[in-house]
């Protein structure tokens, strides 16, 4: 699969990532030799588009948070390549990593063990800013309030310590350091999830207004496909670390193509009692990266496998302009 | 303790009829008695649920839904303490059993399922263990035939290779098969009531509509009562026949499941529809409930919801903030808690029903 560094809608690929590959080595036995590895991400290829949110589905263990960590160069590689803004991330050290990293940013899913609790929430937005040393400790604290603000919280919280604030709080505060250092581009990883529903929704119309105000670039990483629709311009589906699907938000919620999208649009309960729809319920369980299965990795579950996806594996084809999908069945 | 068989269960269900109250619940009140003062956390709950119905509960963390479960089946503990209520459940008044009679009536003819499957479960038995054990327990069989229906009734929730995942511990089960061994456990007596808190939350999404899945249909077997507690108003849309919705431990609205999507009355109840988003209807922003849930010690007087509702600023209520409105009927089958819909000594309510 390749796409053009600038698309056709104009808008430049900021973030370009070609077959990554991430294993986890398990090991044992006396000498604590390697006797397995987790293959959380399996050769995936995928690009960001600047300005846009991409978001990222999937189940537990299909791959989705070690892409992004990954991608962050928060976790070394096992092979392949990420481009950010035209430069190699991979082949970076020292002060030239440390410079990228101030543009390439984070806010995780847990708001309660996200947040060092020894230190002030103005410590803990400013500390990025003092790392890469933006300005003078005035400018630093100056620039500290006007994020704090900038997702909804007051100058006075900065002095107060994260067992203060609610869930929704903290996850904002982890929004404002994300935020702090003018970044390109942020990977929000299950950023609502921990939040009940209320909460939800104010959390992602803050994302919504930074996004559009600071020209941010969002990798939005989730399992709950409404939330997705909800924030996404493209969206891409993991399934034990591969990509299954990538399409723009409209194409893909319309048109699902690969059988395990269309099993995951179908599992969402919908609250609404008048909306009756053939389920499709998928047997089994969500099998161990430890072991995936040979060929298509779905194929255990699949309701529409045929005798070949047991043995070969499909790869991720473009079928209609911008929409790509690896299942033998669509071709 | 008393002896029944799967065959004798079966009789007596069929004779009764549908339709008739299972569980009353009224004025329950279960305060939670702490250093920094007395946490509110149920405060004046009632509700009904019919034979054969699947009863909703929805609300988000700290409305007191959970509690108000754990109160029916009088798991409550210190510093909590029932303060309040009576809850009659078919014909016995279970405020009233003596802790040995309640201990009898837990598992055997009110179960009940939690959120995180896996650690719910003994890590130190096996799956199968946990199952024989409570018809060992309450129905007093042998161990043999202990085993042998742990076996069958694996195979009823739907777990794979049922004759040797009865031997595996639950550190070995996946979050869905543990789930379902807690909902073998739970149905293993065949009982009249099922109080599935969270069931499927902890779980992803396609083995949460397995397990859904899986409870209507046992309810249908089974012919079980069910209390369904949930922060998903979609789960709820899916699953159950009535609902009620809690905040800040009372409940503000109850109605059929259609009528509570169709027609949600209560400003709480708007405010959450509106901030949810729905699959296919893709909106700019989500509709936003201001401010946060109230802290349960130091309530303010008046409605709960009242900081919070653009309704009571819309319509210029003072009486909002000054009394806390009652559980009133608007339409048959359909409550709500607030003064938009009752009238009260200079109050006229604003908003009448056709």
């Amino acid at each position: 699969m390749s796409e053009p560094a600038v698309s056709s809608n104009g808008k430049q690929d900021l973030l370009i990532v070609k077959n990554l590959v991430k294993y986890f080595p398990v090991r044992g036995g006396l000498f604590q030799r390697v006797v397995a590895w987790v293959k959380a991400v399996d050769d995936v290829t995928f690009t960001v588009k600047e300005g846009e949110t991409l978001g990222l589905v999937g189940e537990s263990g299909c791959g989705k948070t070690t892409v992004g960590r990954t991608m962050l160069y928060l976790l070394d590689p096992t092979d392949g390549s990420v481009e950010f803004d035209g430069t190699d991330v991979f082949s970076l050290k020292g002060k030239e990593l440390k410079n990228m990293r101030r543009n390439m940013q984070i806010i995780f899913q847990d708001p309660y063990s996200s947040l060092d609790p020894r230190m002030t929430i103005g410590e803990s937005v400013g500390e990025g800013l003092k790392i890469h040393g933006v300005g003078s400790a005035k400018e630093r604290h100056e620039l500290v309030i006007d994020t704090l603000k900038k997702v909804g919280l007051e100058d006075y919280h900065s002095k107060r310590y994260p067992h203060e604030f609610s869930g929704g709080q903290r996850q904002r505060i982890g929004i404002a350091r994300a935020l702090a250092l003018r970044p390109k581009f942020i990977v929000a990883d299950e950023p609502v999830s921990a939040l009940d529903v209320s909460i939800q929704s104010q959390v992602l119309n803050i994302l919504k207004d930074l996004q559009a105000e600071f020209n941010l670039t969002y990798m939005f990483i989730a399992h709950n496909m409404s939330v997705i629709e909800h924030i996404s311009d493209r969206v891409a589906i993991m399934y034990l670390g591969k990509v299954v699907e990538l399409a723009s938000r409209e194409e893909l919620f319309s048109n699902p193509l690969h059988p395990y999208t269309q099993a995951l649009m179908s599992a969402i309960p919908i609250p609404d009692p008048r909306i009756r729809r053939q389920r499709i319920i998928l047997p089994g369980d969500v099998p161990s990266p430890l072991n995936p299965p040979p060929g298509c990795r779905f194929h255990p579950r699949c309701p529409v496998v045929m005798d070949h996806c047991s043995y070969q594996e499909p790869k991720l084809l473009e079928v209609s302009p911008g929409h790509y999908t690896a299942c033998w069945r669509v071709e | 303790m008393t002896q029944s068989t799967p065959e004798s269960v079966s009789a007596m269900r069929k004779s009764t009829s549908k339709d008739a109250t299972l569980l009353k619940v009224k004025g329950l009140k279960t305060h939670f008695f702490t250093e920094d003062g007395v946490v509110k956390a149920v405060d004046g709950v009632d509700f009904e649920v019919k034979r054969g119905e699947i009863f909703g509960l929805v609300g988000e963390s700290g409305c007191g839904k959970s509690v108000t479960a754990l109160s029916i089946l009088r798991l409550i503990d210190n510093p909590g303490r029932i303060v309040d209520g009576e809850v009659y459940f078919a014909d016995t008044a279970l405020h009233e059993l003596s802790e040995k009679a309640m201990t009898d009536l837990r598992g055997r003819r009110i179960s009940m399922i939690f959120q995180q499957p896996v650690s719910s479960l003994n890590p130190v038995f096996s799956g199968g263990n946990q199952v024989a054990e409570v018809l060992k327990i309450h129905w007093s069989m042998e161990k043999d035939e202990a085993w042998n229906r742990a076996v069958e009734l694996f195979k009823t929730v739907g777990i794979p290779d049922a004759e040797e995942k009865v031997f595996a511990y639950p550190h070995e089960l996946s979050g869905g098969q543990a789930q379902r061994v807690m909902i073998a456990m739970a149905l293993a007596t065949v009982p009249e009531l099922l109080i599935a808190d969270e069931p499927s939350t902890a779980l992803d999404v396609t083995i949460q509509a397995q397990i859904l899945d899986l409870l209507k249909e046992l309810r249908t077997k089974m012919e079980t009562s069910v209390i369904l507690i949930t922060h998903d108003l979609g789960v709820i849309a899916e699953m159950v026949d009535r609902v009620a919705v809690m905040y800040a431990g009372r409940i503000v609205e109850q109605a059929e499941v259609n009528t509570l999507f169709e027609e949600p009355i209560h400003p709480y109840t708007n405010g959450l529809m509106g901030s949810i988003p729905m699959l296919g209807k893709v909106t700019e922003k989500l509709e936003v409930i201001p401010g946060s849930v109230p802290n349960l010690i130091d309530l303010p007087p008046g409605c709960r919801f009242a900081p919070r509702c653009r309704a009571r600023v819309e319509h210029k209520l003072d009486i909002c903030t000054a009394q806390e409105p009652d559980l009133v009927t608007f339409k048959h089958g359909h409550e709500v808690r607030c003064w938009l819909y009752q009238d009260a000594i200079n109050h006229k309510a604003p908003i009448r029903a056709e």
